[in-house]
This record gives C-alpha cells, structure tokens and sequence, in this order.
C-alpha cells in the first residue's frame, strides 16, 4: 500500500509538486563496515533515529554487502521516491556520480565522499575537518604521555586515514615537541578494516616500542587495539563514534566526527536541503573529542582547558592545522 | 636491532603464526586423506564466533572452545556428506562453506546480540597467558633468560596445544595404522578399499579431526588473541594456511616452518611497515603478498617438487 501511495506519489510529482513534497521519506545507505559498527556507520544510525523519535517520521536504511550493490541500492531508493538519500563513506562518490543525473528530483548526500557539485547539482557532499578533531585528542595524548611516545593505527592506508594521522601528530608536537610518535596501518585492502588480530599485534609492538597512547582510527580493527591497550593498560583513544564505554577507566577519549549530526540535519530538511559542498569543522561542531563519565577522571583540568584554548585558537583561525589530503605530505609525521 | 626486539618479533611470529599452524595442520590430515579442504577459512570462523558467544553466554572458556569444535566439526560433516558420500566438487562444497560461515556468523551474532555481527566483549572467559614456572626468576639471566621469558613463556595454552601437536600428527601419520591407511587412502584409496578397509569412513575420519582442528584455531582467534568474534575475523587466513600446506609439501613439522616463516613475514610486516634498505625501500604490500609468492616459487618446482597425495580432490567411485 505504501509503496503504491509512492509510486503514485512519485509520478504526481510533476503535476502536484507541493502535494508530494512533503511525503518523501529519506533513505540511508551504510557502508561495508556495517550499521552497528559502534563507530561511523553507526553514527549515522543514531542521527537518523533522533530525527525519526523527534519528528515521528520514518526512514528506510540499508546495509550493503559487496561493492555492487551501491549503485543497485542508490536506484532502488531513487525510484521508490525516498529523498534524500543519505549515503555513508568516501566510496559512493563514484557510484552517485554516476546514478544523480537520472534522477534529478531526487536529493543525494555523500559523507565523506565528493561530486562534483556542477555537474549533479542534486547532491550535497558532506566532508569533515578530521584534523582539527584529531589534533585536539593528539594534544590530549601529548599531554597525558609520560613516556614521551605515542601511537596511531590506521586501518586501510589511504589519504583520509593518513589525514587523521597527520592532525593527530600535529596535536602532539604541538604540547610536547620531542614526542615520538608512532603511525601504522593495518593493511592496504578493505580487509583492513575487520583484522582486529592484526590491530592487536601492532598495538603490542608500538607498545613495546614504548608508546603508552594509541589512537584508533581502524573500523573494527581499531577494536582489537582498544582491546590490546586495555590488556596492557596503557591508554587507548577511540574513533568517529564515542568509544569511551567500550574499556572503562583505559579509553583517554574518543575523536568524534559528528556524523550523526549531519544525518539528523540533513533528514530534518528533507525535500529543502541545500545541495552543493559542506564542511563540517570545530566551528560547526562537527568534530571533537568526547567528554563524559568513563573518560572525566582521566584527563586533567590543565590539559582540558588547554585543549580548549586550542580549540577556540583553531576555530578563530589563530592556530591552522595541516590537512593531509590537501597536499599529500605531513609536517609533524613521516609515514 | 638489539635482542629485545627481535624477541618481540619472534613472540608476534608466534601469535601470529599458532592459527595458521592449526588450520594448517587441519588441511594437512583432510587432504592427506585426500579431501581437499578450501573451507579451512569457513570452518575457523564459524569456530571462532561460536566460541566466543558460548564462552560469553557460559562465562567458561572452555565450554566455548567446546562449541566451538562441535560448529566445525558440523560444518566438515557439511563437506563430508557433500564431497565424499555424494561425491561432490571438494573445491566447490568447500567454497560453499566459506560462503555460509561469512553470512550465517553475522546473521546469528546480529540476532543473538544485536551488536552488528559481533559478540560482546569477553571480560574473563578468555585464554590467559600462562607464565611458565620460574619465567621472572630466570628472566635475567643473560640470553637464555629474556628467551625463555619472553618467547617460550607467556602464552596461551592452545599455542602450547598447537605445538605439541606438530610431532602428535607425525607420530599419528607416519607410526600408527590409522596413519598408514589415511596416507594411503589419499594415495590410492582403490588398493585401500580392496584390502577390505573402508575409505569413507577413513575420509570422514580425517575431516572430523581437521574440524577439531579449525575448532581450536578459530577459538584461539577469538577468546586467546581478541576478546570476542568480530565479523570476517578470520580475516583470509585459512588461504594463508592452504598456502603454507603447499609449501609445507604436506609434512608436518614442514607444517611448523612454513606457517611460523609465513607469521614472521607478517610480523616483520606490521613492526616494520616499510623496509628502508638504503639503496631501495621494501614497501609493506610486498611483505603482505611475500607468503603467496613463495607458495607460487614451491609449485613452479624450483625448490624441490611439491607433490600433492595422489588422490587429492577426487572423490572415491567403488565400481565404475
């Protein structure tokens, strides 16, 4: 019935555009890591059953299997009439490219992926300043290190993971000039991302390395980092989501990327999103670190207020954090 | 590179390599009985969630591992009625399995828990380190003491089980009956049939242990190296281990070196990502894909013919 009130509802659309508007539901894609990876996609998740308890609205989601079913699930939902249809992960910036055009009616959002805005002018791409929410958790382990060495495990090595390695180590030079730090990556195929074994096994050499702080940035994998961290009862940081809860009392924060937010944002404007090219950065909350009852006691108030102090440096424009994917290189870490 | 750190790397290679070294050993008895056995892979990770949601659920380790063994010993029964009581394709059923442990862990994990394909944290019901008896004491002791402390104590017992059971296989295999037969069934199983002993219960045999063996494999994954199952954790290292089958030319203690070289190359690939050599820069892909290249460098026969048993993959006719 439903889907009959959509199809109608989807060929009316050029009769009665102010009927139909108001009807269409939004969509939401998850990536290969799964919806309850308690980190990105689940985010996601979080932001779009806010809106749906909220506004009593409903939306449909979707986990993907293989790389194939992107472009399927994107048409599938475009031709039901679901708008926007929400997608998460750097890659459906292909896939929408590609699928956009034959829908014009439809309204497409990418995080952290990015098309071009002339050409689909019915797509918004969501991106994230990850440095700056990695610098502040980096300053944050400079200043809680007392071995003077600290650590970074990135999933699968591309830029975007190198460009949180890069905030992170900038965030640590900055409070603690001789910090050695530490970056690896678990791998160079999407594997890299479920290998929590190989995220333990690099956890424990950076440890006996000397490192007593990593920073996870490794999708599943950065579980088994978190986990090697609590055994070893150094310090671990987590990623994307907040992570705190997971090791009680052995997580020092957790980098958060506002994913959430932007889902909740952009189901709450519906059909009236604007389109186009969004960043989301320290100055829109839309990163930062997590704060809250696992983590209080382990950071103290100087560190804190400095972290803060930073922050609001970063957001007037007084302290300007390198993007890795800008230029390719990094100032403070050699990979 | 001083003595401590090729210690560290040598006690990674020994993590690293103990799950490649069962599935290994598990391939070994399956396809010297001639059952080729690609679903090592499905088998472990089946394993290795049932183990730890029953470890969760029982908060034993054990009863775990217990359950563990029993999902693989069920998924080889899979491969055993499939590929040798109906004479099946081995290389399909066991891609079958593959299949069906990646989709069937997730889906039961995400209805059980409702975590997205995992299980919760373990917090106690995990294997420990075992400091073995007079570790600290010996530990300075110079050489010797940071080898025995470092390297040869403080693991898990499966890693202690999986070595030990490097020279049980060999003993089994080469000095008892039921290791005659099972060689000579993968061999030629017409001469063992007519010598009135039957070849599929033999076969069904060897599948059976090479599922108590996976079993262990995909317990120590998930309640010895993590704290629970997380999706596709397995992570290809049943291929891994086909690999090293291969290079191994299907002995055991041949079994031992190539899994451990296979865990040092890893090892040596996750301390050292990048391998600066002055000259030229090793990158880490390389390192990653050196196991499979080796296995390709064994099969082409320029280090000696690796030959598999004879009657490796074909399922046995009676009468024609």
């Amino acid at each position: 019935m439903t889907l009959m009130t959509k199809m109608f509802g989807a060929a009316a659309t050029g009769l009665a555009l102010t009927a139909t508007a108001a009807v269409a539901d939004p969509a939401l894609i998850y990536d290969l890591g799964g919806k309850f990876d308690k980190s990105f996609n689940e985010a996601a998740f979080v932001g779009a059953s806010r809106w749906a308890a909220e506004t009593g609205g409903e939306f449909r989601d979707i986990e993907l299997t293989s790389e194939a079913q992107r472009e399927q699930a994107l048409r599938r939902f475009a031709e039901q009439g679901f708008s926007p249809v929400i997608t998460t992960g750097f890659a459906f910036s292909t896939p929408i490219a590609n699928v956009a055009a034959d829908y014009p009616d439809t309204k497409f959002v990418t995080i952290d992926g990015y098309v071009d805005p002339e050409a689909n002018p019915n797509v918004l791409s969501i991106g994230f300043s990850e440095h700056e929410g990695s610098f502040l958790v980096g300053m944050i382990a400079g200043l809680t290190t007392e071995t003077d060495t600290v650590s970074f495990v990135g999933g699968m090595d591309i830029p975007l993971i190198r460009k949180f390695a890069c905030g992170y180590a900038q965030g640590v030079k900055a409070v603690n000039e001789d910090a050695t730090i530490i970056p690896n990556m678990v791998g160079t195929d999407p594997s890299a991302w479920a290998d929590p074994v190989k995220g333990s096994e690099l956890a424990q050499a950076q440890i006996s390395q000397g490192s007593d702080v990593v920073f996870a940035a490794a999708g599943a994998s950065g579980l088994g980092v978190l986990q090697t961290a609590a055994d070893q009862g150094i310090y671990g940081i987590g990623v994307d989501s907040n992570q705190n809860y997971l090791y009680p009392g052995s997580i020092l924060t957790s980098m958060l990327k506002r994913v959430d937010n932007a889902v909740y944002d952009a189901m709450s404007a519906g059909d009236d999103l604007e389109t186009g090219v969004q960043t989301k950065d320290l100055s829109n909350r839309g990163v930062g670190f997590a704060l809250d009852g696992y983590n209080e006691m382990l950071i103290d108030f100087d560190t804190l207020s400095e972290v803060y102090a930073a922050a609001a440096d970063i957001v007037a424009g007084e302290i300007s954090v390198h993007d890795y994917s800008t230029d390719n290189t990094c100032p403070a870490v050699e990979f | 590179m001083d003595l401590m750190t090729i210690l560290q790397i040598l006690d990674s290679t020994v993590r690293l390599g103990t799950p490649l070294l069962l599935m290994c050993l598990a391939g070994l008895f399956s396809e010297r009985a001639g059952v080729v056995d690609i679903g090592l892979e499905g088998k472990a990770l089946a394993a290795a969630f049932f183990s730890a949601a029953f470890a969760y659920y029982s908060g034993s380790v054990w009863v775990g591992m217990l359950v563990g063994i029993v999902a693989a010993i069920c998924f080889s029964l899979i491969h055993g009625v499939a590929s040798i009581t109906f004479r099946g394709n081995q290389l399909i059923s066991g891609v079958a399995l593959n299949f069906l442990a990646s989709g069937l862990t997730v889906l039961v994990a995400q209805t059980w828990f409702a975590q997205g394909g995992r299980t919760p944290t373990l917090e106690q019901a995990r294997f420990n380190a075992i400091p073995l008896p007079g570790a600290e004491a010996l530990r300075d002791v110079p050489v010797l003491g940071p080898i025995y402390a470092e390297l040869i104590s403080g693991h898990s017992i499966l890693v202690y089980v999986a070595f030990l059971l490097v020279p049980l296989s060999w003993w089994v295999l080469y000095r008892t009956r039921f290791g005659l037969r099972l060689r000579a069934v993968g061999e030629n199983p017409a001469a063992v049939d007519t010598a009135g002993i039957s070849v599929v219960r033999l076969r069904f045999a060897a599948i059976l242990i090479a599922g108590i063996l996976c079993g262990l494999a995909g317990s120590y994954l998930a309640t010895g190296l993590q704290a629970g199952f997380t999706r596709e954790m397995t992570a290809g290292r049943g291929y891994i281990a086909l690999a090293a089958l291969i290079f191994a030319k299907w002995r055991p203690w041949y079994c031992l070196s190539a899994t451990m070289l296979f865990g040092l190359l890893q090892a040596v690939a996750l301390r050292y990502q990048n391998i600066d050599l002055g000259a030229f820069v090793i990158p880490v892909q390389f390192m990653n894909a050196l196991p499979y290249i080796l296995t390709i460098v064994i099969l082409a026969g320029f280090v000696g013919a690796a030959i598999p048993p004879r009657a490796s993959g074909d399922p046995y006719v009676k009468e024609r």
